[in-house]
C-alpha cells in the first residue's frame, strides 16, 4: 500500500499518479478519512466503467439450410447503454460511500440505495465482506438518509445498484484491509507485505492474530489520505459468488422486520385521504368537516392538495371518516376517459414507417399492452414531522434527494433542515421512484401541526396510485433471400412520469423544456435487437403529458413490451423460414453470451420434447443491463385448466414450468438472483395472460388485488428452475427487472405455439368479461368486513 | 369506552377502544404488535393473517367487540411460542429456502400455511398442490413457488 495524496478527498478531484512500474490490473486508489476507528471510501472516478465488448461472429449451428444472417448494424444501445449511463452518473460521488470497522470489528456501511425486496443489502454485505476477509455476520448494512451531497449516487432503479457499486464498495473494503495490516504490521514490526488477513483477523506467518477490534482505531487516521490498494483476486473469492440467504430473512419471518408503518414516531397519527371518483379529481367543497371531525376517534380533517386528509387514533376509524365525508369533486385529467380511448389515440399517434423496400417479403404486425398496475404489497405510505423550522420525512424511497428537494421547496425550508430517512420498503417495482405519499404525508403533517403516518387505502392505491403505461408496438421486418435485412419497431407509449425518477439527472431547465422527449431519447440506450437482423431501428414515441395519467415504471418501463413483440415475430420468422425457434435464434444472435444461455435453457427445459395437444413450449431471450438471459416456458391452455373454478378468481391457461439460464458477467450471490428471477417470472407471467388495468370513465374499475389479477398461487407453475451460468467476467451486469420481460416474452410464444394463433394484444384477458364487480367510486373506498370470524380455517 | 379483553400471543390483554374498530387496527395502532400486516382491509391480500384459537383468520375483517376474554389471538410474533421453541418449523423452512422478498406478506404466509398444514393433517393427508393452489395470500414479489417449498418443508417438521 502506498500513500498516494495527502489531499482530502471532498476538494481534490485525481489523486497522484501511480508508483513507477505502474498499478497492476487490480490496483485501485481508496481513500483513508480522518476518523476515531477506521473510516475508508473508494477513489473518484469511473471505477465501474467498462467498454462493452466487441459483438462475436456467429458460429456454425445446426440449421445449415439457412441463409448466412445480415450482420446488424449498430444502434445507439450496442455503444452506450444504461449502466454505462449510471456509472458514469454516480461515479463523481462514489469517494463520499463509506465503510467504517467499529470498535468491536463490525464493517459498517450506510448504503444510498433502496431496499425494497431486491437484496441489495445482502449483495452489498457479501461483497464488503470478501474484500475485508471478514465474516458477513459482522457486515452491518443500513440505508443512508438522503444525502444531497451525492448528487445521483442515491438513486435506485434499472437494475443499476449491483453494477454501479460493485467496485466503488470493494475499493472502500480493500483499503480498510490494506490499513488494517499496516496496523497490525506496526504493532508486531513485521511488514505488511508478510501479513496476511481472513476471518476479520490479520494473521502474522508465525500464527499471531490480531482481531480488526484490536486494529480499527490504530488502523484510524487523523488526516484524509489517498492510498493505493490491491483488490483480491477473483479466484480467492470466498463469500461473492457462493449462495447466501438473505441478510435480513431472520427478521422477515419473524414479523420483526420494520416497515415505514410500523416505525414508532411519537404522536404520529395514522392518516387517509379521502380521494376523488375521477383519476386527479379535486376538492371544491366538503359538506360536513365539522360532523366527521365528531366521529370516533378522529382527530383532524383538512382539505389537501389531492384530497381531504382525515387523522385519527386508528386507521379504522381514518377508514369510517373517509367513507363518511360528502365531497364535492372539481374534474379530473381524463373524466370519461377509458381504454379504447387511448387505444385509439396510440394508433392515431403511431409514427409510420418509411415504405419498406420494394421486392422483399415484409411481416407487419401490431401489437397492444393495456395498463397494468404498479402497487406493491405496501401501499403508498409514510411517515412526516413538518414543524416550521424543519421537517422530517420517513418512507420507502428510491429518490430520496428528490423529496428532500421539493419538501424544502414547498415549506420554504433551507435543504440542511430536511431530513428523509430511507425505511427498507413493503415491495416497490417502480412504485417507490415516487413518492406520492411522502408529499402527501408532509402536507397533511403541516396541514395538522402534529406527526404524521400516512396510508393509501388499496383501493386507492390501484385507482389512483401509478400505473404502467398502455403502449403500442408495430414490428415490422423485412426478409429477403432467407434472411432479416430489416428490422423496425416503432413503440408509441402513454407517457412515462419521468420527474421524480430521473430529476436527479436531468437538469431542471432540460426537464421543463421538453419532458416528454427525455423517455424518448433515454429509450435509445434502454433498448436493442440482439439479433443479426441488418438494419435494426427502434424508436419510442409518447402521448399525452407527462402527468396526464398517474404514470410509472414498473418493473422496467418498456422493455417487457418491446421484447414480447420481438420474440413473437422473430418466431414468426423462424416458421416462416422452415426453422425450430432455437435452431434460429442461436443462428441469428449476436453474441456467444446470449447463445449460452439459450443453449443451457433449451437443454435444461428440453426443448423440443413432445407435448401433448393445447399444451406448448415457448422460449425467449434478451440481453439488458450488461447480463443475459433465456426463458422457456411449458404452458397448459386445455380446458379443464382454462375453465378451473376458484372463487373471485381469474384461471385461464396456466404455465406449469419455467426454466431460465441467466449470465450476469459476475454473480454475487446465485440464491438472490434466483429469487430475482423467481419473481420477474412471476410479473412476467401476470402481464401476458391475466394482469391489466380497465380504465373506465376516468379511473381504473379495478380495487382490490381479487380485480387486479397479479399472479396468484392457482396461477404459478408446478416447476421453477434457474441457471445462474459460472462466472463470465469480473463485473455484475443487473437482474432486478431482468425477469420480467423474458418471460412475458417466452408465454407469449408458448401460447402461439399451444393454440397455433399469434397474440397481439396483452395481457391476454384483456378483453375477457370482467369477472368482478366493480366497487363504487363514491365512497371512494369499500367498508371494512366484519365476517372474518365465520372464515376461520 | 369499552374494555375489551382477550388473549394476545399467551398473556392477557385490555384495551380501551370502540367495539366496531376492527382488530388489525386494535393489534397495530392500540397495541404496537406490527407483524400482521395491512394489505388491503377487506379480507383478499391476507397479509394480516393471524391465528384465533389455533385456526387462520384475517384480523382486518374483525370487530374487536366480537373477542370474547378467552379467544386466544395468535400473531407472527406469538407462532414459535406455540410449539414452545424460538422458531416455529414453518419458519425455519422459510429460512432454509430463503423465501422472503421484500417480507411484506411473509408473517401472513407463514401463519397461512401453518394453518393449511393442521387442516390437511386434520383431515389425515398430505398437502397436494391443489391445497397449495388454495392459498389466497397475495405475493407481490412473487415467491410463489418458494413458498410451496416451504410449506411441504415445514409440514414435514410440524
Amino acid at each position: 500500500m502506498d500513500d498516494v495524496s495527502m489531499t482530502d478527498p471532498h476538494t481534490s478531484t485525481q489523486p497522484s499518479p501511480p508508483s513507477p512500474g505502474g498499478p497492476s490490473r487490480r490496483s485501485v486508489v481508496g481513500w483513508v478519512l480522518a476518523a476515531p476507528t477506521l473510516l475508508v471510501a473508494a477513489r473518484i472516478g469511473l471505477d465501474g466503467a467498462h467498454a462493452r465488448p466487441a459483438a462475436a461472429a456467429p458460429q456454425a449451428t445446426r440449421t445449415g439450410a439457412l441463409a448466412p444472417p445480415l450482420p446488424k448494424v449498430p444502434q445507439f444501445y450496442d455503444a452506450y447503454e444504461t449502466q454505462q449511463f449510471f456509472t458514469v452518473a454516480f461515479a463523481p460521488t462514489n469517494h463520499l460511500i463509506t465503510v467504517s470497522i467499529d470498535r468491536e470489528g463490525t464493517a459498517h456501511l450506510a448504503l444510498p440505495r433502496a431496499e425494497v425486496g431486491q437484496g441489495i443489502t445482502t449483495t452489498t454485505a457479501m461483497i464488503v465482506a470478501e474484500e475485508l476477509d471478514l465474516p458477513l455476520s459482522r457486515v452491518k448494512v443500513t440505508l443512508a438518509d438522503a444525502r444531497p451531497e451525492l448528487l445521483f449516487n442515491q438513486w435506485t432503479g434499472a437494475s443499476s445498484s449491483t453494477h454501479t457499486l460493485y467496485k466503488p464498495l470493494r475499493t472502500a473494503a480493500a483499503t480498510a484491509r490494506a490499513q488494517l495490516k499496516q496496523a497490525a504490521a506496526r504493532t508486531w514490526g513485521l511488514d505488511a507485505h508478510e501479513l496476511r488477513t481472513a476471518d476479520g483477523a490479520v494473521l502474522a506467518p508465525d500464527g499471531r492474530r490480531l482481531d480488526y477490534a484490536e486494529l480499527t482505531t490504530a488502523a484510524a487516521s487523523v488526516t484524509a489520505r489517498a492510498v493505493r490498494v490491491e483488490l483480491k483476486d477473483p479466484s480467492t473469492f470466498t463469500t461473492i459468488g457462493r449462495a447466501q440467504r438473505r441478510i435480513d430473512a431472520l427478521a422477515a419471518v419473524t414479523g420483526r422486520k420494520v416497515y415505514a408503518m410500523d416505525l414508532k414516531v411519537p404522536g404520529a397519527l395514522p392518516t387517509m385521504v379521502c380521494r376523488p371518483p375521477t383519476l386527479k379529481g379535486t376538492v371544491q367543497s366538503v359538506a360536513n368537516t365539522a360532523a366527521v371531525k365528531r366521529m370516533p376517534g378522529v382527530v383532524d380533517v383538512a382539505v389537501i392538495s389531492t384530497g381531504v386528509a382525515v387523522c385519527a387514533h386508528t386507521f379504522g376509524q381514518c377508514i369510517d371518516a373517509v367513507r363518511a365525508l360528502r365531497v364535492d369533486w372539481g374534474p379530473g385529467t381524463i373524466d370519461g376517459w377509458d381504454n379504447a380511448k387511448v387505444a385509439k389515440d396510440l394508433a392515431a399517434a403511431e409514427r409510420p414507417l418509411p415504405p419498406a423496400t420494394p421486392g422483399v417479403d415484409v411481416l407487419d404486425e401490431t401489437f397492444l399492452f393495456h395498463f397494468r398496475g404498479g402497487s406493491a404489497l405496501e401501499t403508498n405510505c409514510a411517515v412526516a414531522d413538518v414543524r416550521p423550522e424543519a421537517a422530517d420525512v420517513w418512507s420507502g424511497l428510491q429518490t430520496p434527494i428528490v423529496v428532500a428537494q421539493e419538501v424544502a421547496k414547498r415549506f420554504g425550508l433551507p435543504l440542511d433542515k430536511v431530513k428523509v430517512h430511507v425505511v427498507e420498503a413493503g415491495g416497490s417495482f417502480g412504485r417507490k421512484f415516487y413518492f406520492d405519499a411522502a408529499l402527501e404525508a408532509a402536507e397533511a403533517s403541516a396541514a395538522f401541526q402534529r406527526p404524521v403516518r400516512l396510508m393509501w387505502h388499496r383501493t386507492d392505491d390501484i385507482r389512483h396510485g401509478r400505473v404502467h403505461p398502455m403502449a403500442r408496438s408495430r414490428v415490422r421486418i423485412s426478409v429477403a433471400e432467407g434472411r432479416v435485412t430489416a428490422y423496425e419497431q416503432q413503440h408509441t407509449a402513454v407517457a412515462t412520469d419521468p420527474s421524480p425518477a430521473l430529476g436527479e439527472m436531468y437538469s431542471a431547465s432540460v426537464m421543463s423544456q421538453r419532458p416528454l422527449r427525455v423517455f424518448e431519447g433515454i429509450f435509445q440506450m434502454w433498448t436493442t435487437v440482439p439479433y443479426n437482423y441488418g438494419q435494426a431501428t427502434q424508436f419510442l414515441g409518447e402521448i399525452y403529458e407527462y402527468d396526464t395519467f398517474a404514470s410509472s415504471t414498473v418493473r422496467n418501463v418498456w422493455t417487457p413490451d418491446v421484447v414480447t413483440a420481438r420474440e413473437l415475430m422473430t418466431d414468426q420468422i423462424a416458421a416462416k423460414l422452415g426453422a425450430d425457434p432455437v435452431d434460429y435464434r442461436r443462428h441469428v444472435i449476436i453474441e456467444d453470451r446470449l447463445r449460452a444461455v439459450l443453449d443451457a435453457c433449451a437443454q435444461a427445459g428440453r426443448w423440443g420434447r413432445k407435448m401433448a395437444a393445447n399444451t406448448a413450449q415457448g422460449i425467449a431471450v434478451h440481453t439488458e443491463y450488461k447480463s443475459y438471459v433465456a426463458c422457456l416456458v411449458e404452458l397448459d391452455n386445455r380446458p379443464a385448466t382454462v375453465h378451473r373454478k376458484v372463487r373471485d378468481a381469474y384461471t385461464g391457461p396456466r404455465v406449469t414450468k419455467v426454466v431460465i439460464a441467466l449470465d450476469v458477467g459476475l454473480p454475487i450471490n446465485p440464491r438472490g438472483l434466483q429469487a430475482q428471477m423467481m419473481g420477474g417470472a412471476m410479473d412476467g407471467i401476470a402481464q401476458a395472460l391475466t394482469a391489466g388495468v380497465h380504465f373506465r370513465d376516468g379511473l381504473p374499475l379495478e380495487g382490490s388485488w381479487d380485480d387486479y389479477r397479479y399472479t396468484r398461487q392457482w396461477n404459478t407453475p408446478f416447476e421453477v428452475e434457474v441457471l445462474v451460468l459460472p462466472a463470465t467476467g469480473e463485473v455484475p451486469g443487473g437482474a432486478g427487472e431482468f425477469g420480467v420481460g423474458v418471460t412475458q416474452a417466452a408465454v407469449a410464444c408458448a401460447w402461439a405455439r399451444a393454440t397455433g394463433t399469434m397474440p397481439t394484444e396483452f395481457p391476454l384477458n384483456a378483453n375477457a368479461p370482467l369477472g368482478f364487480t366493480p366497487k363504487p367510486t363514491v365512497p371512494p373506498i369499500p367498508p371494512a368486513p366484519t365476517d372474518g370470524l365465520r372464515h376461520r380455517r | 369506552v369499552p374494555k375489551r379483553t382477550f388473549i394476545l400471543n399467551g398473556e392477557p390483554v385490555a384495551v380501551d377502544v370502540e367495539d366496531d374498530v376492527r382488530l388489525l387496527w386494535v393489534l397495530r395502532d392500540v397495541l404496537g404488535v406490527t407483524g400482521p400486516k395491512y394489505g388491503c382491509g377487506i379480507r383478499v391480500c391476507r397479509a394480516c393473517t393471524s391465528h384465533l384459537n389455533g385456526k387462520a383468520f384475517n384480523p382486518c375483517a374483525v370487530k374487536v367487540g366480537d373477542l370474547k376474554p378467552a379467544d386466544r389471538v395468535t400473531t407472527i410474533e406469538g407462532l414459535a411460542d406455540t410449539v414452545g421453541r424460538e422458531l416455529h418449523p414453518m419458519q425455519e423452512a422459510w429460512l432454509d429456502q430463503d423465501v422472503a422478498q421484500c417480507g411484506y406478506c411473509q408473517p401472513g404466509q407463514i401463519m397461512a400455511a401453518v394453518a393449511l398444514v393442521n387442516e390437511v393433517r386434520a383431515q389425515g393427508r398430505l398437502i397436494t398442490d391443489d391445497d397449495l393452489d388454495g392459498i389466497r395470500n397475495i405475493c407481490r414479489c412473487g415467491t410463489y413457488s418458494r413458498i410451496r417449498d416451504a410449506v411441504r418443508q415445514g409440514a414435514k417438521h410440524m
